[in-house]
C-alpha cells in the first residue's frame, strides 16, 4: 500500500460488478442483524399469520377427527340386515335369513360379532314370575318377547350383570331358558339368580339365565325378555329371523355392506354381507348400514377448514401487506446506504438482490416461528380438551415455504424500488 | 486480529514515495462535457467544459454553493451522464457504457469520500472497509488484509472492531478514507471531505490527502472551502457552471 498508484491493469478492460453468493448472504445476515428489533417486528405479522393457518388447519383436522372418532364407535361399525321390503320374503313370515346367519357371518374378514334378532308373537300372552295364576293380574305383565341367537349380546355391545347369555346349543336344544332386560327383570321382580328363578310367559316356564346390564344399541333388549331363536321356534312358532345386526371394524363397513360385487358364476349383483347370508336370492335382502358419516366427516372437516383457511389466508394477507410495508419504509431508510453501495461498484440487481433475500429470510423466519407456535398451540388445545392432535405431516413445512414466499413476493415491490434509488439521491439525503 | 503494525511504520514509507515522478498519463477527460437538467425551463448546471487531470495530481475544485460542483462530482463520479460531450476515465470513453459497466467502473476505479461519512453503524470499522471490495471481484481471502492496511494507512490500526459510532467525526472521515483507498482507485473523489469537521479534525483529514498525494495517488477534492481547496497543488475554479484554472 505504499504505492498509490494503481496496480497495472488494462486501462481498456472494464469488469463488470459482482457479487458473490457469500457475500450477498453476508451481506443480508448483517444488514438483518444490524436491526433486531425491526426483524423482529416485520417477521411478527408473518408469524401471527403462519401461526393462525397452521393451528386452524390442525385443529380442524384434530377437532374432525374427535367428531369421527365419537360417531365411529357405535354408529360407523353397525350393519343391519333385514328382508327387503320390494324383494319376496317382504315380510317376517317368509323372511329368508337363514338361522345360521351367525356362523355365515362370521367367516367374514371386517366381522367383529352378529347375531340374528325377531320379535316374538305370543298372541298378547302375559308373562309372570310366580306360578300362580292370580285373578288381579297384579304380577302379571305385557312384556315383549325377543329371541336372539347367542352372538347378537356382543353384536350390539351388550354386557350382562349377572348371570351369563344363552349360547347357540341352548338354541339348537330348543331349552326353555331366557336372558331378562333390566328393566323386564325388575318389573318382574328377579333380581338374584341364585334362588334359579324361573318365570312364565303364558303358561310355559323358562329358566332365567342372566340378567342384561346394558346395551349399546337395539335398547328394546333392555325391556324384553330374551330367548334363544330356537326356543322361540318351539314354543312360539317362529319362522325365521328377522333381522341380523352386525358389528364390523372401523372402516369395514364399506366393504361389507356399501361396495357391490358380483357373484361370477350367476351375474347377481350384491354386497358381501347378502351374498355371504343368501348366496341364491341376495337381492331377498336389504342392508342398512351407515354410509355418511365418512361423508359426514369429511363435509365436517371441509367447513371447518374453509372457514379457517379463509381466516388464515386473511392474516397471511396481513402479514404479507406487514413486510411489505416495514421493508418498504426500511428501503427509504437506508436510501444512503443503498446509495453508498451504488457509488461502491454495486449493480442495482445487487441491491435488488439484497433487499430480496432479506425480505425473503424474514418471511422464511416467521413461517419457522409460525410453525412451531402453531403445532405447539395444536398440541396445547388438544392437551386441554383431551383430543388427539392430528396434523397432515407436510403442514408445518408447507407453513415454513409459505412463509418465505410470502416474504418473496411482501419484498419484491421494495426491491425494485430500492434498485431503482438513483444513487445520487440516495448520496444527498443524509 | 492479523497482524497489527504500528501507523507510524507505514508513514516514512510514504515519504520515501514523495517525488515519484508521474507517469502524466490522463485519468480524467472531460472534452466538451455538459449537464443540461431537462424541464420546462431546462437548467444549465455544467457547462460545455473541457478538463484533464493526470495520474497523481492533486486537484481542488472550487466554487461557492449552486455553481455547479455537484453536478461536476456527480458525472466524475459516474452517478451521471452528461448531455453533451465525452468523458474518459482511464482512456475509457464512459459515454458507451451502459450502467452496469459503470457501476463496475466507479467500484474498481473511483473512489469516493462524502461530505457525511457514509459508514454502515451496526458494522465495525473493518467490515465498513471491506464493503468496498466485495461487487468489484476482489478475492475474499485477500479483502481484510487489504482493509487492515488500508485502515492502517490512515493511522486507524488500532479501531478495527470498534463501530462508527464510537469514533470521532475526524476518525470516522478516515475509515471513509481507508474504504476510498481500499480497492486501489484511478481517482479518490471527495465531496467537501470537511464539510462535517471541526478545524482540527479538517486540517487532520488534509494531511491524510497529502499524505496519499505524496503516495502517487489521483486526487480531486471538491470544496467551498478556501482553506480546504489551498492544500491542492491545482485549484479549478466552478462559477455558474463553467470551468477556470486558477
Amino acid at each position: 500500500m505504499t504505492d498509490l498508484t494503481p496496480t497495472v491493469r488494462d486501462r481498456a478492460v472494464v469488469q463488470h460488478p459482482k457479487l458473490g453468493i457469500r457475500d450477498l448472504f453476508e451481506e443480508m445476515v448483517s444488514g438483518l442483524l444490524g436491526r433486531p428489533g425491526r426483524l423482529i417486528l416485520t417477521a411478527l405479522g408473518t408469524v401471527l399469520g403462519i401461526t393462525a393457518l397452521v393451528s386452524t388447519l390442525g385443529l380442524a383436522k384434530t377437532a374432525g377427527n374427535q367428531i369421527v372418532s365419537r360417531f365411529d364407535e357405535l354408529s360407523e361399525t353397525r350393519i343391519v340386515v333385514s328382508p327387503s321390503e320390494n324383494g319376496f320374503g317382504g315380510n317376517e313370515s317368509t323372511s329368508s335369513i337363514p338361522w345360521n346367519a351367525e356362523v355365515r357371518l362370521a367367516r367374514l374378514n371386517g366381522v367383529v360379532a352378529a347375531g340374528t334378532k325377531s320379535d316374538v308373537d305370543i298372541s298378547g300372552a302375559l308373562s309372570r314370575s310366580v306360578p300362580v295364576v292370580d285373578p288381579l293380574g297384579i304380577n302379571e305383565h305385557q312384556i315383549s318377547v325377543i329371541a336372539t341367537s347367542g352372538g347378537l349380546l356382543e353384536a350390539v355391545r351388550g354386557s350382562i350383570r349377572t348371570g351369563r347369555y344363552f349360547d347357540n346349543g341352548h338354541s339348537d336344544r330348543a331349552d326353555p331358558v331366557v336372558v331378562l332386560g333390566p328393566a323386564a327383570a325388575q318389573r318382574l321382580n328377579i333380581f338374584r339368580l341364585d334362588t334359579q328363578p324361573a318365570i312364565f310367559i303364558g303358561e310355559q316356564s323358562f329358566t332365567v339365565l342372566g340378567i342384561i346390564d346394558d346395551v349399546a344399541r337395539e335398547p328394546d333388549l333392555l325391556n324384553a325378555i330374551v330367548m334363544p331363536d330356537g326356543t322361540a321356534r318351539e314354543f312360539f312358532g317362529l319362522s325365521a329371523p328377522a333381522e341380523v345386526h352386525i358389528d364390523a371394524q372401523v372402516g369395514a363397513t364399506a366393504l361389507l355392506a356399501n361396495e357391490r360385487m358380483t357373484i361370477a358364476d350367476s351375474g347377481v349383483e350384491s354386497n358381501m354381507v347378502q351374498i355371504a347370508l343368501t348366496p341364491d336370492s341376495p337381492d331377498s335382502l336389504r342392508t342398512q348400514a351407515s354410509q355418511g358419516y365418512t361423508a359426514v366427516r369429511q363435509d365436517v372437516e371441509g367447513d371447518v377448514n374453509a372457514l379457517f383457511v379463509v381466516l388464515g389466508a386473511v392474516s397471511l394477507l396481513v402479514g404479507g401487506l406487514g413486510i411489505a410495508n416495514v421493508t418498504l419504509v426500511s428501503v427509504l431508510e437506508r436510501t444512503p446506504e443503498i446509495g453508498l453501495r451504488r457509488a461502491l461498484g454495486a449493480a442495482r440487481r445487487h441491491i435488488a438482490a439484497q433487499f430480496l433475500l432479506e425480505s425473503t429470510v424474514t418471511g422464511l423466519l416467521g413461517g419457522i416461528i409460525g410453525a412451531s407456535v402453531g403445532v405447539l398451540t395444536i398440541v396445547a388445545v388438544s392437551a386441554v380438551r383431551d383430543w388427539t392432535p392430528v396434523l397432515e405431516g407436510y403442514l408445518p413445512f408447507a407453513a415454513v415455504g409459505l412463509g418465505a414466499v410470502i416474504g418473496l413476493i411482501a419484498g419484491t415491490y421494495p426491491a425494485l424500488r430500492a434498485a431503482r434509488t438513483e444513487p445520487i439521491a440516495a448520496l444527498r439525503s443524509s | 486480529m492479523p497482524t497489527k503494525k504500528p501507523a507510524a511504520e507505514v508513514i516514512p514509507e510514504v515519504k520515501e514515495r514523495a517525488h515519484k515522478p508521474k507517469s502524466g498519463l490522463p485519468v480524467i477527460e472531460l472534452k466538451a462535457v455538459g449537464r443540461t437538467f431537462p424541464g420546462p425551463a431546462p437548467v444549465e448546471a455544467f457547462k460545455p467544459s473541457d478538463l484533464r487531470i493526470d495520474q497523481g495530481e492533486y486537484v481542488s475544485i472550487i466554487g461557492p454553493s449552486g455553481s455547479g460542483k455537484s453536478t461536476l462530482l456527480h458525472l466524475l463520479g459516474l452517478l451521471d451522464r452528461p448531455t453533451t460531450g465525452n468523458y474518459l476515465l482511464d482512456g475509457i470513453d464512459t459515454g458507451a457504457l451502459g450502467d452496469n459497466a459503470r457501476a463496475g467502473l466507479r467500484g474498481s476505479r473511483i473512489g469516493f469520500v462524502f461530505q457525511s461519512f457514509h459508514l454502515l453503524h451496526h458494522r465495525s470499522v473493518l467490515e465498513n472497509v471491506e464493503l468496498a471490495q466485495i461487487y468489484n471481484r476482489m478475492p475474499r481471502k485477500e479483502r481484510k488484509q487489504r482493509a487492515i492496511n488500508a485502515l492502517e494507512r490512515v493511522g486507524l490500526s488500532h479501531r478495527l472492531n470498534f463501530t462508527p459510532r464510537t469514533l470521532s467525526g475526524g476518525e470516522r472521515q478516515r475509515v471513509a478514507v481507508a474504504r476510498a483507498l481500499v480497492s486501489e482507485p484511478s481517482l479518490l473523489l471527495a465531496d467537501e471531505p470537511t464539510g462535517n469537521l471541526d478545524t482540527e479534525m479538517s486540517r487532520d483529514i488534509m494531511a491524510v490527502f497529502d499524505d496519499l498525494h505524496r503516495g502517487g495517488l489521483t486526487l480531486a477534492v471538491i470544496t467551498h472551502d478556501l482553506d480546504v481547496s489551498r492544500r491542492a497543488e491545482r485549484q479549478v475554479q466552478i462559477i455558474d457552471g463553467q470551468l477556470h484554472e486558477k
